[in-house]
C-alpha cells in the first residue's frame, strides 16, 4: 500500500496536465486514508478520506476551472531541485535510521500513552480516547485549531467574494 | 552478508519512514523545480501529508488495535498522534483553500499561474 | 449537469443519508471514531455534493450565504464560551469539570458543547469556502 502512494506521487511530480494531477491527488488521499487505517488511525483515516479526498479535489477542481489546466514546460534546469532534494533525503534517512523500529511498544513515543488511555473512562467517561484528548485534555489546542479555520474562511471570504475587477490588469 | 541481512532488517522496520522521506522530498522537489503555482501548492500539500504518516507510524504499536477503549483488548496505538494529525488535516486544507483562492486573485490579476510569466510582467511594468 | 436524470435522482436519495451519517458521527464520536471535525466536514459535503448537482442558487435558497457566514464565529464562540462558563463555575479556562453535578457528567457536557463548536465552525467554512469558489466567474 505504501508503495503504491509513492508511485501514485511520481505519478504526480511527472503528470503536466493539472486535472489528471487533482486526481491523483484524490487516489492518494484514499490511499493515505487506507493506510492511516492500518496504522489503527480510525478517527484520522475518516477525516483524511472526506477532507483530503472530498472536499480538497472539489476545491483544486474549483481552482482549475477558474484558471488554467495545462501546466507551461518547466524552463529551468531540474539539476539544483533534484540536487536538494536527493540532498534532503540522505540527510533525512541517514537520522530516520537511528529512530526506534516501527511498531515497537517500548519506544519512548510511547510513554504518555498508556497514561491517557487509563485516565480516559475514569475522568471523562468518554470510550473513544482521541475524542476525548482532543476536546478535554487538550481542548486549548483545539481551540486554536478551530480559530485557525475561521481565520482562513474569512480571509478567502475577503480574497474571493468582491465581485472580479472590471478592468483587466487592474488590482483590486 | 550479515550487512546485507542487516540492511534488509533495517529496511522493514524503517519501511514507513523511508516512505515518508520519499514523500516529502517529492513534495519538496515540486515546490522548488515546477514553476506553477497550482502544482506547487500540491506539492506543498505532498509535503504535509508525509509528515501526517510520520507521527502516525510513530504512535503504532504492533499488535495493538484503535484507540477506543474495549474490555475485549489491552493494548492501544497511541491517541495523542492521532489527535495532533485529526486537527491538522482539517487546518491543512483550510489553509490550501487559501493558496488556491490567492492562485485565482493572482490568476485574475495577471492572467497566468506560471511563476516565470509573473516575474516577467513585473520587471516589463515601468 | 442539471439535466442528467440520473445523477439527479441518486443524489436525493444520498443526500439524506449523508446527512444522518454526519450526524452519527457527530454524537456517536465518544464511543467510535468521529467528532466535531469529520462530521462537520460531512455535513458541508452533503451541501457540496447537492450544490454540484441541482446549481448554486438551488443550494443558496437552503443554506443561505448570511446563514453560512453568521456560522462561522459562531462555532468558535461556543468553543470559547464553554471555556468562560468552566471559568464562571470555578475551574480553569476550558476544564469542564462543574459544568455538571459531577466530574465525569461534566466532562461528557463539555466535550459535547466544544465539539459542537467545531462542527458548526468546520462546516461553515468549507460551505462558505466552496460557495467563494464556485461563485467566482471564469474570466
Amino acid at each position: 500500500m505504501l508503495t503504491l502512494i509513492a508511485v501514485t506521487t511520481i505519478g504526480i511530480v511527472r503528470v503536466r496536465n493539472l486535472f489528471a494531477v487533482a486526481v491523483l491527488t484524490s487516489i492518494y488521499s484514499f490511499l493515505m486514508a487506507s493506510v492511516m487505517l492500518v496504522l489503527d488511525a480510525v478517527d484520522v483515516a475518516l477525516t483524511e478520506a472526506s477532507v483530503g479526498a472530498g472536499i480538497g479535489t472539489v476545491l483544486l477542481l474549483g481552482t482549475l476551472y477558474l484558471t488554467k489546466t495545462e501546466e507551461a514546460r518547466p524552463v529551468h534546469s531540474v539539476a539544483l531541485p533534484l540536487f536538494v532534494a536527493v540532498g534532503t533525503a540522505a540527510i533525512l534517512i541517514w537520522g530516520v535510521s537511528a529512530t526506534p523500529p516501527f511498531g515497537a511498544a517500548d519506544s519512548p513515543v510511547q510513554l504518555a500513552g498508556p497514561d491517557y488511555i487509563q485516565r480516559s473512562i475514569a475522568e471523562t467517561g468518554i470510550a473513544n480516547v482521541v475524542s476525548s484528548v482532543l476536546a478535554s485534555y487538550r481542548g486549548f489546542d483545539t481551540l486554536g485549531e478551530t480559530v485557525v479555520i475561521f481565520t482562513a474562511g474569512i480571509a478567502i471570504l475577503m480574497l474571493l467574494k468582491r465581485a472580479a475587477p472590471p478592468g483587466a490588469g487592474g488590482k483590486d | 552478508m550479515t550487512e546485507l541481512v542487516k540492511l534488509g532488517g533495517d529496511l522493514a522496520s524503517h519501511y514507513n519512514q523511508w516512505i515518508t522521506v520519499f514523500l516529502m522530498v517529492s513534495g519538496l522537489y515540486i515546490v522548488i523545480a515546477r514553476g506553477n503555482m497550482v502544482k506547487k501548492l500540491v506539492g506543498l500539500s505532498l509535503f504535509q501529508t508525509s509528515v501526517y504518516l510520520l507521527y502516525l507510524s510513530a504512535g503504532k504499536i504492533l499488535g495493538g488495535t484503535a484507540p477506543i477503549i474495549d474490555p475485549a483488548f489491552t493494548v492501544y496505538s497511541h491517541p495523542l498522534p492521532h489527535v495532533l494529525i485529526l486537527t491538522a488535516i482539517v487546518v491543512g486544507v483550510a489553509t490550501l483553500a487559501v493558496g488556491l483562492a490567492l492562485v485565482v486573485r493572482i490568476n485574475e490579476a495577471y492572467g497566468t499561474i506560471e511563476e516565470d510569466d509573473i516575474f516577467e510582467q513585473d520587471d516589463n511594468r515601468p | 449537469m442539471r439535466l442528467d436524470v440520473i445523477l439527479r435522482v441518486v443524489t436525493k436519495f444520498i443526500l439524506p443519508f449523508m446527512m444522518v451519517f454526519a450526524i452519527y458521527v457527530q454524537f456517536h464520536g465518544d464511543y467510535s471514531a468521529g467528532g466535531g471535525f469529520q462530521a462537520g466536514v460531512i455535513a458541508a459535503a452533503t451541501v457540496i455534493l447537492y450544490a454540484l448537482i441541482y446549481g448554486l442558487t438551488a443550494a443558496k435558497r437552503i443554506v443561505t450565504a448570511t446563514m453560512v457566514e453568521a456560522m462561522i464565529p459562531l462555532g468558535v464562540l461556543i468553543y470559547a464560551g464553554v471555556g468562560v462558563v468552566g471559568w464562571l463555575t470555578g475551574s480553569n479556562f476550558l476544564d469542564y469539570s462543574h459544568l455538571a453535578h459531577d466530574q465525569v457528567h461534566g466532562q461528557e457536557w463539555g466535550v459535547f458543547l466544544v465539539e459542537a463548536g467545531v462542527f458548526v465552525t468546520v462546516s461553515a467554512t468549507m460551505v462558505a469556502i466552496f460557495y467563494a469558489f464556485a461563485g467566482r466567474g471564469r474570466r
